[in-house]
């Protein structure tokens, strides 16, 4: 058929899932082995594809967390009625296989180079693409002063915590918990705002480079407030997640 | 949930546009007909949950692309993008 030809040149590739850890009570990454896997660059996603035993398909889009070059991983949080997620986190077991289809992204995306300081702003789950890039930074060793703002509900529910405990040279992280904080909290315990940006951000003078993951709230919030110190709208890359999962 | 919670952006249909052109397209950078704006499709404002895909420009809401899909057959509507600059 001449238009199955035409479609479909992005193709879905069976994928085993060789590990799961829990990250937080509703998160949990899953390793995947993928034959015909073309590798990722830091940043990009992929769709995951559901077959139920009745034929039923469901599709959704997952920010890949490891780095280029490493087992290729995505993180996946539960998001209540959902349809893909729920199995995802909850059932998924190692030896068990769906379809994913990728990489996804030529936009939000970052190599872990440059000279210009670079902030990484994550609101949730939204850390996931931007810890593929902290990944990256480490891994090949880049000096590229950089810094992550990352907004949690609860210090439990902070992704990649011990990691982000031991952050590599010139990585500084800046957490704020909005719902819950521990008894001995020093950090931020508010939604980022305009005050928040000031004291974390570059100074727009030194030009850096942004990216901000996730919801749409949070992502205008930030995406303004930066503006607003006169950041450049273009050096500004944002990426908004669903509230479908 | 509201409209704003709906709203996604072009990262969100990178997979269904390299379905369709054989090419990531959420780097390419497509001028908006109605108010002449330049944005990488990424930055589109992305609604899925209407019976097709519908990307409208951030500066003035114009929708500048529609995608509707049934069975094996895929509708394309680009007529909101003035130039669609790849690569």
């Amino acid at each position: 058929m001449a238009g199955a030809a035409l479609l479909g040149r992005l193709t879905w590739l069976a994928t085993e899932v060789v590990d799961a850890v829990q990250e937080t009570p509703r998160v949990r990454t899953l390793v995947l082995e993928t034959r015909g896997w073309a590798g990722h660059r830091a940043g990009q996603h992929v769709d995951v594809r559901l077959t139920a035993e009745d034929g039923y398909q469901a599709e959704r889009s997952y920010s890949i967390a490891s780095a280029p070059g490493r087992p290729l991983a995505i993180t996946v949080e539960e998001l209540e009625d959902g349809e893909v997620s729920p199995y995802l986190v909850g059932e998924v077991r190692a030896g068990d296989r769906f379809e994913i289809r990728g990489p996804i992204g030529g936009y939000f995306v970052w190599d872990g180079t440059g000279d210009a300081p670079v902030l990484l702003v994550a609101g949730g789950s939204g850390v996931v693409p931007l810890m593929s890039m902290i990944r990256q930074r480490a891994a090949i060793g880049s000096r590229t002063p950089t810094r992550l703002l990352y907004s949690s509900r609860s210090w439990d529910d902070v992704v990649y915590r011990a990691e982000l405990g031991q952050p590599a040279e010139g990585l500084e992280v800046f957490h704020t918990l909005t719902r819950s904080q521990p008894p001995d909290w020093t950090g931020y315990s508010r939604r980022i705002d305009d005050e928040m940006l000031g004291e974390v951000a570059w100074p727009a003078s030194e030009e850096p480079q942004v990216f901000i993951c996730g919801s749409t709230r949070f992502v205008d919030a930030a995406a303004d407030g930066l503006v607003a110190m006169g950041y450049p709208p273009q050096s500004i890359r944002t990426e908004r997640f669903g509230a479908t999962g | 949930m509201t409209v704003g919670d709906m709203k996604l952006d072009g990262n969100a249909i990178g997979g269904l546009l390299i379905e369709i052109f054989g090419a990531d397209l959420t780097a390419a950078t497509g001028i908006c007909a109605s108010c002449g704006a330049q944005g990488e499709v990424a930055t589109l404002d992305v609604y899925v949950h209407a019976p097709g895909v519908v990307g409208r420009c951030r500066s003035c809401e114009a929708v500048m692309l529609k995608i509707v899909r049934t069975g094996p057959r895929t509708w394309l509507d680009l007529s909101g993008t003035r130039t669609l600059q790849i690569g």
